[in-house]
């Protein structure tokens, strides 16, 4: 019993930290990448007492990005401003954190350890309704920008507070439906079913993934998940030109970290989501659990690498959906309001309930499932 | 010590005692619709302690349903308290005497 | 379910429930409800109800408060002075608070079955028994309340808009 406790306290806390480390470096993934993608050079000055320069290495902007922006922004003067809800003002960045951290509990890294005669799920909260609890806990995150919007007692971070408020509630709902095709699809809310599902080839070399039966729903999911975190194109709500910086305007220091770190863990939320359902988690083609298995050709392996080889795979597929997100921020440009309100509702909504009926569909004729 | 249902079933009055107290004392219309949605979840938490006691799962389906309905009601109600406060001026149940002799 | 957690969310509950009544500002209250509706939804996965407790926070906490916290900030509601109802309600509301809580005391806090002396079928409470049963012998309920729900959205949104501005006819011009 107590050693349960023990595994699960550190699976959360590995998770945990795995999560923030990703997000500081996708922060330095943005700044770098964004340069190359605008051909110019980037943050590249910073440096501790000029050491990098002086072995003649390039400087890559690390120290710049990693060590003194987060020095910068805890040790700046956190204030509220006047005739501003201090309850609220403070609560906001935490409920807006918050829900984006938690959802991470029911991610499957990796498949079953076994440990002497221990079974370790690479799984913090290996509940059977994942599914939903990730719908759930992407619907709280709704209220961190509602009153930090709110609270700060200013007319232009409440415009976007509100803008992001019924953003977020709208693209939701094709979230929610990109999210029920796939339940129809693998039959389970199990995440950790659904990426088993996964595995094995069709025709010996096509593996299994979700892109492959539900190619609508990725592009669904890709959209909606980009507009939930309310990245470019969808960044409205916090629009540089328009609303100083929107909904986390009257926010400084640690609390303006909390909200940035929001916006990252998010990227990586998507990232993990798309993973899970469409390209298979931790599943590496032609990998099953006792080695790779090509056609008639077997190469044996120790289950214990098998797993760490799903978990390197899992992080790469994750890694590289966070920069196809980078990569849209920096080319699209941004949508107008009523444009984005249309492509929702009038898009999304419809496009996610057909593709939801023929997918019912296609299931129970293959299936015979007619119960 | 074990819980029984019968513990359940007192925070669920008490819930919905709190819920009436809300509508009865306060005069602001959006607190009292407020607590009339604290006596739904009361009900709600009744009714799946009652399935689970018995087993069935329609303790469950009728939860469903209340969490549609008040969703519904949720909907046209605050509809009814926007176009009142445009006509006028306040939420204060006091100053809705219109009807009064 | 474990007699510390129940305490706790049974505590945090009945905390935030006082907390919606006695509360000044609107948006106080509404955040002691999501409190008090997200330990309901707890206290609803606890006793094996899972996909009705995910439900709970998924429709009541994620939508229908955020429509709560809209019509908020459409009226811009800001905390007020609690006036004091006057003394005949105060007294009216005293004796009938006290009646309903004996009342509902007496008859609902009345078996002595402990929780772990039922057991329940292995899928109760998933999201399949749910569907069979939904679909199964509650189906023209389940047709009804989708007929409801698009009333509900018709009438809200007629009610709630303003009116029409009237049209602009340019006049006809006579050619010469």
């Amino acid at each position: 019993m107590a050693i349960d406790l023990l595994i699960g306290a550190i699976k959360a806390i590995v998770i945990l930290l795995v999560v923030l480390n990703l997000s500081a470096i996708l922060l330095w993934f943005e700044r770098k990448g964004s340069a190359l993608i605008q051909d110019r050079v980037g943050a590249n000055r910073a440096a501790i007492f000029g050491v990098g320069k002086r072995l003649g290495l390039p400087n890559l902007g690390l120290q710049n990005t990693l060590m003194a922006d987060p020095l910068k922004l805890f040790t700046k003067e956190d204030f509220v401003p006047d005739g501003a809800d201090k309850f609220l003002h403070a609560l906001g960045p935490f409920l807006a954190l918050f829900p984006v951290l938690v959802t991470f509990a029911v991610v499957p890294f990796g498949d079953v350890f076994y440990i002497g005669n221990h079974t370790v799920e690479l799984q913090a909260a290996p509940i059977n309704a994942g599914a939903l609890y990730i719908l759930a806990t992407i619907g709280i995150g709704v209220y961190g920008v509602a009153l930090g919007g709110w609270a700060s007692n200013n007319r232009w971070a409440l415009l976007g507070g509100v803008r992001a408020t019924a953003q977020m509630i709208s693209y939701e709902i094709a979230m929610g439906l990109a999210i029920i095709a796939i339940v129809i699809t693998y039959g389970t809310l199990d995440l950790q079913d659904i990426v088993r599902q996964q595995g094995g080839v069709w025709f010996g070399f096509l593996p299994r993934w979700g892109i492959f039966l539900q190619p609508v729903a990725f592009v669904m999911l890709l959209t909606a998940g980009m507009a939930e975190s309310k990245r470019v194109p969808f960044d409205l709500p916090e629009g540089e030109s328009e609303l100083i910086a929107g909904y986390f305007t009257e926010y400084s220091g640690g609390k303006q970290a909390a909200f940035m770190l929001t916006d990252f863990a998010e990227v990586v939320l998507v990232a993990v989501l798309l993973t899970l359902f469409f390209f298979g988690g931790w599943q590496v083609p032609w990998l099953y659990s006792d080695g790779f298995h090509f056609g008639s050709h077997a190469l044996q392996l120790p289950r214990a690498l098998v797993v760490i080889m799903g978990v390197i795979a899992f992080w790469i597929k994750v890694v590289l959906f966070c920069w196809l997100q980078i990569l849209i921020r920096w080319t699209l440009p941004r949508f107008r309001y009523d444009q984005l309100m249309a492509l929702g509702w009038k898009g999304l909504v419809p496009l996610g309930l057909l593709n939801v009926l023929v997918t019912a569909f296609v299931v129970v004729l293959a299936t015979g499932a007619a119960r | 010590m074990m819980i029984s249902y019968s513990w359940l079933m007192g925070l669920s009055a008490a819930i919905f005692t709190i819920g009436v107290a809300g509508v009865l004392l306060r005069r602001n219309i959006l607190v009292m619709f407020m607590s009339i949605e604290l006596m739904l979840n009361a009900v709600n938490l009744a009714f799946v302690t009652l399935a689970r006691r018995m087993g069935s799962m329609d303790g469950q389906v009728i939860v469903f349903f209340v969490m549609t309905v008040a969703a519904a009601e949720a909907a046209v109600g605050l509809a009814i308290i926007i176009s009142i406060f445009r006509n006028r001026e306040t939420v204060n149940a006091d100053e809705l005497n219109l009807m009064k002799w | 379910m474990p007699v510390a957690l129940f305490i706790f969310l049974a505590l945090v509950s009945i905390i935030s429930a006082l907390g919606v009544v006695v509360q000044k500002s609107p948006i106080h209250c509404l955040l002691a409800l999501i409190m008090t509706l997200v330990s309901i939804g707890a206290l609803f996965i606890a006793l094996d109800a899972v996909t009705v407790g995910f439900l709970q926070i998924i429709v009541y906490v994620g939508a229908i408060m955020v429509l709560f916290l809209f019509v908020i900030w459409l009226l811009n509601l800001q905390a007020e002075p609690v006036p004091a109802a006057h003394l005949g309600l105060k007294f009216f509301a005293t004796i009938a608070v006290a009646g309903v809580a004996a009342e509902l005391f007496a008859f609902m806090a009345r078996t002595k079955v402990a929780l772990g002396a039922v057991t329940v079928a292995a899928g109760y409470g998933s999201i399949d028994s749910l569907a069979q049963t939904l679909f199964g012998q509650y189906l023209m309920a389940f047709e009804t309340t989708s007929i409801l729900l698009l009333v509900a959205v018709i009438g809200a949104v007629a009610v709630a808009r303003r009116a029409a501005p009237e049209r602009i006819v340019a006049p006809k011009q006579e050619t010469p």
